[in-house]
């Protein structure tokens, strides 16, 4: 009988409740940050021949572990298909996914997660063989296209093709690797998903100039970091650190003055930013110095964005809308203050 | 000695009691479980319950039985992959068990050439990952066939190109059904002269060859119906429009992969199925209906076959419902079944509990059903005491 007690106190405790505890103190107990990625987009986010993680999206979450944790290295990057991204953030399987990711109203409200701040502005167009000789998105009817289930560009395309009256079969593949295996076999007519991925995934084929990038972009796809619904404090802690960093380039701060500009700049907006004034940090649950970690780790925005995307990269993405306000761009920094 | 039902041992009282706490554990378990997840779900701010199914699923699907739309509902999205489930389901039962046959056939076969064969392409199969073998299937059609405007056309009206294999369609015209009527009338003459055929053996002993009577029968009624409404019936060929062909009747890739890959792996158990069947027949069995005259064909039919199917149905069921849950597998090569689309309802919804219930509560219904037939067939050929 004292056997079956200990069996049902034993179950009564496995059972109970697991409280959720916030997740900057989960973070900084655990000492490492699980950060939700792509698959391998190169510029996004993809392992080097040594197997780090490099990209935009992925200096995105090394910038909060450098604010966090101290450390740009402290984290542990799972890499998520399309379909796992919103799951893996609203189950607490990652703290945090940066990994181009779509803010809708739906996923926003009904999903189970929060998006932070915008971090590229994107929008969805369609990469077709330049031999087949197709000039305008509009003239693909009755062609295949090869698109990965779960995402927005899947809801686009149906709404594409009916909007303008064309019939296109789109063929949903689980993997994006699986899809682009299928494109470049000729069993699609065409690929589609967000711009910048085309150009990006574009570079890894065989011949990437057999390959064209048709001039229509049918969708705004505005792209930000996800986190688990309902942790506010958290929620502000990854949305400031990237306004941090694009504060940071439209005042001039990178990662190589910013120790610098911490002691030099009699700037008062810079004095705050920097954590010279004011107590910013503490309103987030960090400590001064929090932003100047994240800019010395990975440079404010622009130099994130050369740095994956640039003219020096073979990407070269052109800054377009992601260029800051002031130069005519979208991207507006917030007051730290 | 008489003992009252009402005087428990003490054991008794212990087993007693040790039972209803452990169902109370389990209890208290998935009750806990449920509660927990109903309120984490709405922590989280995460929708439960099944009211998205009625809501406009805006997802394309590349192959459905019936007509789709993305303006159809997430409900009507995931019938679309049931039934292409069911389809991929039935159509692999039937075509690997006649493989298996085969297979395991020509594994006890007398020839060397043709057991050594059977046995290499079972133990092959047998032995890789189904989703290999998928992989595998599907590369080799979308690597080995030309693109659309280089199609290879083995006859006129069939095009095969890595968009899939296109046959021309029937459209039938005015005065079709009188043929439909004559295979019918065909089929029940048949089934009269079957009977017929079976009490003039059992009365006088005389046979007549009833089965060459049926055939006829079936084909040659429907073929004067056909001469007389002067061929009711026209071809709608596929043509190269654009990017595709249009038109006619097609099979994608993804379809040939998928059913190409379960068949040619499934078919390798059922094989063994029917070896060990056949094998587990006594040979004294055989020999005896040598001595009886009976010819080989007989032999197989009415004393081996009825006896190895004994042993050859509860495995094979086995095999049946493997196949089902395997043709999950489609989710690797685009092909839509109710896996690949419940996916993307969750990818769109995120209640990835509802649908998870839905795909195990389809898969449950469609094995129990399996199985029941298959039970039933089981009962059929077991040893009927007399």
């Amino acid at each position: 009988m004292k056997k079956v007690m200990v069996l049902i106190v034993l179950s009564v405790v496995m059972m109970a409740a697991t409280a959720w505890s916030g997740t900057l103190e989960d973070v900084q107990k655990k000492g490492v940050l699980t950060c939700g990625i792509s698959e391998g987009v190169p510029g996004f986010s993809i392992p080097d021949s040594k197997g780090h993680w490099v990209g935009f999206d992925v200096d995105m979450a090394r910038a909060v572990a450098a604010a966090v944790l101290s450390d740009p290295e402290k984290i542990k990057f799972v890499p998520l298909a399309s379909k796992q991204k919103i799951i893996a953030v609203s189950s607490g399987q990652v703290d945090l996914t940066s990994r181009t990711t779509t803010w809708t109203l739906k996923r926003d409200a009904k999903q189970g997660v929060d998006f932070t701040t915008i971090v590229f502005y994107d929008g969805q167009g369609f990469m077709v063989p330049k031999s087949l000789g197709v000039e305008s998105a509009t003239k693909i009817d009755g062609a295949t296209v090869c698109v990965t289930a779960g995402t927005t560009s899947e809801l686009n395309l149906a709404d594409f093709a009916r909007l303008h009256g064309l019939k296109i079969e789109a063929l949903v593949f689980d993997g994006k690797k699986e899809a682009l295996n299928a494109y470049t076999a000729g069993r699609c007519d065409g690929f589609t998903t967000d711009v910048s991925q085309l150009a990006s995934l574009r570079t890894t084929f065989a011949s990437p100039m057999a390959h064209k990038i048709l001039p229509e972009v049918i969708s705004k796809e505005p792209l930000s970091p996800l986190v688990r619904h309902g942790d506010n404090q958290w929620k502000d802690i990854v949305t400031w650190v990237i306004n941090g960093l694009i504060a940071a380039e439209e005042n001039g701060i990178t990662a190589a003055n910013v120790e610098e500009m911490k002691v030099k700049s009699n700037n008062p907006v810079i004095q705050r930013m920097l954590g010279q004034s004011g107590d910013t940090g503490s309103y987030l649950g960090l400590d001064k110095e929090w932003l100047v970690r994240a800019i010395k780790a990975v440079g404010n925005y622009g130099e994130i964005y050369d740095r994956h995307f640039g003219p020096s990269t073979k990407l070269n993405i052109p800054r377009g809308v992601n260029k800051l306000w002031t130069q005519g761009g979208l991207h507006y920094a917030l007051p730290i203050r | 000695m008489k003992q009252s039902p009402f005087v428990f041992s003490k054991s008794f009282i212990t087993t007693l009691l040790l039972q209803t706490a452990v169902l109370g554990i389990i209890f208290y378990g998935v009750y806990t479980l449920l509660v927990n997840t109903q309120a984490n779900l709405e922590a989280r701010n995460i929708a439960s319950g099944f009211g998205f199914l009625s809501l406009e699923s805006g997802m394309p699907i590349s192959n459905s039985l019936l007509p789709y739309s993305p303006a159809d509902s997430y409900g009507y999205a995931f019938l679309m992959g049931v039934l292409n489930t069911l389809y991929v389901a039935f159509l692999g039962v039937v075509l690997s068990t006649l493989l298996g046959i085969i297979i395991g056939v020509a594994r006890v076969s007398g020839n060397w050439l043709i057991s050594k064969l059977a046995e290499i392409y079972v133990e092959v199969l047998r032995n890789i990952p189904l989703l290999l073998v998928l992989f595998f299937t599907y590369t080799i059609a979308l690597a080995a066939l030309p693109i659309p405007r280089k199609s290879l056309s083995p006859f006129t009206g069939f095009f095969l190109n890595n968009r899939g294999i296109y046959f021309p369609r029937p459209m039938p015209e005015s005065g079709f059904w009188l043929v439909c009527l004559a295979v019918l009338a065909g089929i029940v003459t048949a089934f009269f002269i079957h009977r017929y055929a079976t009490r003039l053996h059992r009365e006088t002993g005389r046979v007549i060859p009833s089965f060459t009577l049926g055939v006829i029968a079936i084909v040659a009624t429907p073929a004067i119906a056909w001469w007389l409404t002067g061929g009711p019936m026209s071809w709608e060929h596929a043509v190269l429009k654009g990017f595709n062909f249009k038109g006619g009747l097609v099979i994608r890739p993804e379809f040939s992969a998928l059913m190409t890959g379960l068949i040619l792996y499934t078919a390798a158990f059922i094989g063994e199925n029917v070896r060990s069947g056949i094998q587990s027949v006594g040979i004294g069995q055989i020999n005896s209906s040598k001595a009886l005259g009976l010819p080989p064909g007989l032999t197989m039919r009415k004393v081996v076959l009825p006896q190895a199917l004994r042993v050859i149905i509860p495995a094979t069921t086995n095999d049946y419902t493997s196949l089902v849950k395997n043709s999950s597998l489609a989710v690797a090569i685009g092909y839509p079944d109710m896996v690949s689309i419940g996916g993307t309802i969750i990818g769109q919804n995120d209640q990835a509990i509802e649908v998870i219930a839905l795909w195990m509560g389809v898969y449950m219904t469609i094995n129990l059903v399996i199985s029941l037939i298959m039970n039933w067939l089981n009962a059929k050929v077991q040893l009927i005491g007399r």
